[in-house]
């Protein structure tokens, strides 16, 4: 342990932790930019310097290590004038339109701004002599330089956490600016739109791509008929964004003030959450007679879900000659899409030319995702707006709603039922765990040998984890997989997906089927969710996830009597030529680089 | 009338062209590592980049570290304006250097060198490269295992900043890193390394060969020895000469002047313009108890007559900064900017004349917080000229 | 295989794929081809496993790795206090007269570029330019279209 004192108080803390560390175990706030748990210390903002007594430069508390006898002060005349100095020239580089942006009471730069009161501008407007680049060409990532103070959040978060390395810092001097490959557009680049860029981007710098205006523009119009379905982690999530701790449930009221915001019809993803696990355990176990009973060498295993569009895009540049081993069905979303402009439609009597189709996602990749061409097999665009998390407490807001005071309301059918195992999707290893809670059932007779039908090795934050269920007592139908160990992969945040991907390449690792998600602890930590976000936080949104699917009272999907509806009116059974149509989809190898 | 011109003591121990660098060599490799780390350190030899950092101690610090790989790194990325004196080092005696590097790897235990050479002086190459070989003929014979390589820069002041030639050496942009951990405990490839400037590694030749004592009878208190000095500007005999540290400002310009000298910038952009009228008042060295104020340098000591603009030399230092900083910290990067708008706004008049003041402020925050020594010292210049010169700033 | 992509190709055959030798491979390039153009750094991109942005920043930061296209011959003039002092200006205004192109420019022929750049070492023989890795010292305006003659009717 290591003694130092800090503003005069003593404070003892392990070898190698930071001034800042230190300072947080005596809750004494240092102002940060560049600094984040979930990243490795950059040290460049200089937000967070402070006085070391005996030293007579102020020392940046993020990157210091603690030395014993250490005195510190960190709020000295000296600091402040410092500190103060350093937030000025932020906002001389800074495209200062606060009211027009859409990180306005909500930006770190301006919370500091306010804190220290800058009220005078004595320096100069760098702003109109800088050539930002403004790229608003993805349908689902915006990139405004001229909002941007080089904190490199966005860049370390691409290349630490998820290994695409979109962006990276580019230029010296004046002129140095994160930016793609020669500054093409992030829609020309191998981004994959998962969006953990802007929920680390401290400013208004990286923000997704707006589709509220024309979402209050298809309610308004009394031609369309509008249907929104909400994803499972959305539930968990808006509560945040509308004065709620994280990891508060607030679907009943979600579900009131999406019916309060106009929409025609309040429905649920997880209604098709629960269909992809339909097809895609039937697709799996296809796949398995097919290596185990007729010896087939082209059978793809690991067979991996598909329903993450961050994913997808990822495996599309960096590992395309492993596509045939991504499941072919649609994610949720996009099933919904297609079934809302046939199945719906017919049930409602509505013509699908005037269903304007809306979801509401923990995600900026299903913007991208609903953008894709091939999304059309309802005969008319299957998705036609995706608003994050945040856009919807956005029109929350806008519609003068007090969520808080709002009653519990439930979803309107006939697609918004959805089980415990539709709901677990939002948090990594729910794709698999929901998966598991059918497949085992449908070779075995039997629920799976959890308590509660809680399978624990497959839950939590870990980077890469394995999960193997033996099979064990099959009926009849499938006895080709009487004691076979199936062996399971699950990994969130695309660094891990990439660790795994190279275990598989190098035949290190062999597993049946891997659920791979995009963003770090899964699409509760998405990249249309609230910000901040650490790891806390997303412990808080998993709890609340699992709770979610314990309270409900179907938590298989076979058992979903919507479920068992659709199959029976509609598609007739799991891979039909309907559902092939409708629910399954082809992927695109692109760039590498 | 006529003035006998004061000529200051012109040493010659680094370009002594002395090609005895094998028989030295053999005798330090005999010695302990604890003599030779001992005489560095008694030489009182301090880093000739400009930094000052006492090389025995450099040394001492390195080869305490208990870990198996190590490096010997010669800074050859000579940038600082008004600074040519490595690369003449490197054409005339690149011996000497490389067995500064020699001894040095054997006492920390390094098996491999590098000289960082910036992009510039490219056309060095061949002739290092000739020397390289026969150099290491020598260390086969002396059965030393230590093999240096160049490693060329591509045109980048800031990588001549030690944790960023280490960042620029790993296939990164040079940005400076954060310090603690220093080069002696994490340098490149987060190993062991000593860092020397070419100078301070032909300096250990010298005091190898002729011992410490002869090195500390050159100089004053804490600044013993030769330095090499660049001199340009306006002066008759521009070019590079070996002289005593601790001489003031105004011996200099009586020997190096043009007789009408308004101003000498000592340390390069990076270090402090002495007006005339501080002249007597200020010697050249390292930090220490000297009378006046002392100054570190790497050397560069650029003359301005009176015909010059002091306005002109620190838009020009300024434009220098903008462009070289490698741009990752918020005070050198805006700072930079800010100061050269803003002498420009005053110029203009765009600016009140005390907004000056302002931006002596911004200095003294950059001084205290930019990452790295090339935002902290743009402070230098601009505060000296600003400070002495003022009235070219607003007229 | 084409010109470029064996350029590459040998390139990093001879340095290796590890990050380490970057530098050398993209001096290499700039060695054949005077500048990296998008397709380059794509292809070392690919053959080191390095994120194409990745590349592009590193390039990005070293003023000798020009990302924008180049003459055979470009030549920088050091704009740097002294050379400043020793006339840079009327050197400059010599070459743009003499090629008929401003500094920043490229002559149509896509022989020379003319670009300044910071201090090259050689203040006490100001003015000075590099033309590639090639340094010319204690330049006059007159001097300095000889030299560039000299290059221009080269074979």
């Amino acid at each position: 342990m290591v003694n130092l004192t800090i503003n005069g108080i003593a404070v003892s803390v392990e070898e190698g932790q930071t001034i800042l560390e230190a300072a947080e175990k005596l809750h004494i706030k240092i102002p940060t930019l560049c600094y984040h748990k979930d990243l490795c210390v950059a040290g460049n903002c200089r937000v967070c310097v402070v006085e070391q007594v005996g030293n007579n430069k102020l020392v940046a508390s993020c990157a210091m290590p603690v030395s014993e006898g250490m005195e510190i002060n960190t709020n000295t005349l000296k600091v402040r004038n410092c500190r103060k100095h350093i937030i000025e020239l932020l906002l001389t580089e800074h495209n200062e339109e606060c009211t027009k942006c859409y990180r306005n009471g909500h930006c770190e730069l301006q919370e500091l701004a306010a804190e220290y009161q800058i009220t005078n501008q004595d320096f100069i407007d760098l702003v109109p002599d800088k050539n930002y680049t403004v790229d608003r060409i993805s349908p689902a990532i915006e990139k405004d330089d001229s909002k941007c103070i080089r904190c490199q959040r966005c860049v370390r978060t691409c290349a630490e956490i998820q290994s695409v390395g979109a962006i990276a810092v580019a230029h010296k001097g004046s002129e140095m600016k994160i930016s793609t490959v020669f500054d093409r557009a992030l829609d020309e680049v191998v981004c994959t739109n998962c969006g953990q860029c802007i929920v680390h981007c401290p400013t208004g710098a990286l923000t997704e791509k707006s589709y509220v205006e024309k979402v209050w523009d298809a309610i308004a119009d009394p031609e369309t008929h509008v249907v929104v379905q909400t994803a499972p982690a959305v539930r968990i999530g808006l509560g945040e964004e509308l004065g709620f701790e994280p990891g508060t449930r607030v679907t009943g009221k979600m579900v009131s003030a999406l019916r309060r915001l106009g929409f025609d019809s309040v429905l649920d993803t997880d209604f098709t959450a629960d269909l992809t696990i339909m097809e895609e355990g039937t697709e799996l176990l296809t796949r398995l007679k097919r290596a185990l009973v007729e010896d087939d060498p082209d059978v793809a295993l690991p067979m991996a879900t598909s329903c993450s569009p961050g994913w997808v895009k990822y495996i599309e540049h960096k590992y395309p000659e492993y596509l045939p081993n991504l499941s072919t069905c649609k994610s949720p979303q996009q099933m919904f899409g297609a079934l809302a402009k046939t199945y719906y439609a017919k049930n409602v009597k509505v013509d699908p030319q005037n269903i304007i189709s809306v979801s509401i996602m923990p995600c900026t990749a299903k913007k991208y995702e609903a953008n894709r061409p091939e999304m059309k097999d309802s005969g008319y665009k299957d998705v036609d707006f995706v608003l994050t998390t945040r856009e919807l407490a956005v029109m929350i807001r806008q519609a003068g709603i007090e969520f808080e005071k709002l009653n519990d309301e439930s979803f309107d059918s006939i697609m918004g039922t959805g089980s415990g195992a539709a709901v677990i999707f939002g948090a990594t290893g729910g794709v698999m765990e929901a998966a598991l809670r059918t497949a085992y059932e449908i070779v075995t007779g039997r629920e799976v040998p959890f308590e509660n039908l809680e399978i624990l090795p497959v839950r939590g934050l870990e980077g890469v984890k394995e999960a193997s269920i033996k099979i064990e007592g099959t009926v009849d139908d499938w006895k080709f997989l009487e004691g076979v160990e199936l062996k399971c992969a699950i990994t969130n945040g695309l660094e891990n997906a990439h660790q795994l991907m190279d275990n598989i390449k190098k035949g290190e690792s062999f597993y049946h089927f891997i659920e791979i998600m995009a963003c770090p602890g899964g699409c509760l930590g998405g990249g249309g969710q609230p910000y901040p976000v650490d790891d806390e936080v997303r412990m808080k949104r998993m709890q609340a996830i699992y709770n979610e699917d314990s309270d409900l009272p179907i938590r298989k999907s076979h058992e979903n009597p919507e479920i068992v509806q659709i199959y029976k009116e509609f598609l007739e059974e799991p891979l039909s030529h309907k559902s092939h149509k409708l629910l399954h989809t082809t992927y695109v190898k692109r760039e590498q680089y | 009338m006529t003035t006998t011109k004061k000529q200051l003591h012109r040493i010659d121990l680094i370009f002594k062209n002395e090609q005895d660098c094998k028989e030295i060599l053999r005798n330090a490799l005999a010695r302990s590592n604890q003599e030779v780390i001992n005489e560095m350190v008694n030489s009182g030899l301090k880093g000739r980049g400009g930094a000052g950092f006492p090389t025995g101690l450099k040394w001492k610090l390195t080869a305490e570290q208990k870990v198996d790989e190590k490096f010997v790194i010669c800074n050859a990325d000579e940038g600082e304006p008004g600074t040519f004196k490595d690369r003449e080092i490197l054409t005339r005696v690149p011996h000497k250097v490389l067995s500064g590097m020699a001894v040095c790897a054997k006492i920390i235990g390094a098996r491999k060198g590098y000289i960082y050479l910036r992009g510039e002086y490219k056309f060095l190459v061949p002739n290092l490269k000739k020397e390289l070989r026969r150099f290491h003929d020598i260390l086969d014979e002396l059965g030393l295992d230590f093999r240096v390589e160049i490693f060329m820069g591509s045109g980048a002041y800031i990588c001549g900043e030690e944790s960023a030639l280490f960042e620029s050496m790993e296939g990164k942009r040079g940005e400076p890193r954060n310090k603690p951990p220093f080069p002696t405990e994490i340098g490149y490839m987060d190993k062991p390394t000593v860092i020397n400037n070419v100078e301070t590694l032909a300096h250990s030749y010298t005091i190898l060969k002729y011992g410490a004592k002869k090195f500390r009878e050159l100089g004053v208190k804490d600044s013993r020895g030769s330095k090499v000095f660049s001199v340009s500007g306006d002066t008759p005999i521009p070019g590079i000469y070996e002289l005593e540290l601790g001489m003031s400002v105004q011996d200099f310009v009586d020997d190096f002047g043009d007789g009408d000298t308004k101003a000498v910038q000592v340390g390069g952009a990076s270090g402090f313009l002495v007006p005339r009228k501080r002249f007597g008042k200020t010697s050249i060295g390292y930090q220490g108890k000297l009378t006046g104020i002392s100054l570190p340098t790497g050397g560069s000591m650029m003359i301005f007559n009176s015909s010059r603009s002091m306005y002109n030399v620190l838009n020009n230092y300024l434009d220098f900064f903008e462009e070289e900083s490698c741009g990752q910290c918020t005070p050198c990067r805006v700072g930079c900017q800010q100061l050269l708008k803003g002498i420009k706004a005053v110029k203009r008049g765009e600016k009140p004349a005390s907004y000056l003041d302002q931006l002596l402020k911004l200095t003294d925050t950059m001084k205290l917080t930019a990452k790295c020594g090339l935002g902290q010292s743009v402070a230098n210049s601009f505060s000296s000229i600003v400070e002495n010169f003022r009235e070219e700033m607003i007229y | 295989m084409d010109f470029q992509e064996k350029l590459v190709h040998d390139l990093v055959a001879k340095h290796g794929t590890d990050r380490e030798n970057l530098l050398p491979i993209l001096q290499g390039v700039i060695d054949q081809e005077r500048y990296l153009s998008e397709e380059a750094i794509l292809k070392i991109a690919k053959e080191m496993s390095i994120p194409a942005a990745d590349v592009y920043g590193t390039a990005t930061f070293y003023s000798f790795l020009d990302t924008d296209p180049r003459g055979k011959y470009v030549i920088r003039v050091c704009k740097t206090i002294t050379c400043a002092m020793k006339g840079k200006n009327q050197i400059i205004q010599a070459i743009e007269n003499f090629l008929k192109i401003k500094v920043g420019e490229t002559t149509i022929d896509k022989k020379f570029t003319i670009l300044q750049t910071n201090c090259l070492g050689w203040c006490h023989k100001a003015p000075a330019m590099l033309v590639n890795d090639d340094v010319y010292t204690e330049l006059t305006p007159e001097s300095v279209v000889d030299i560039l003659r000299e290059y221009r009717e080269e074979n």
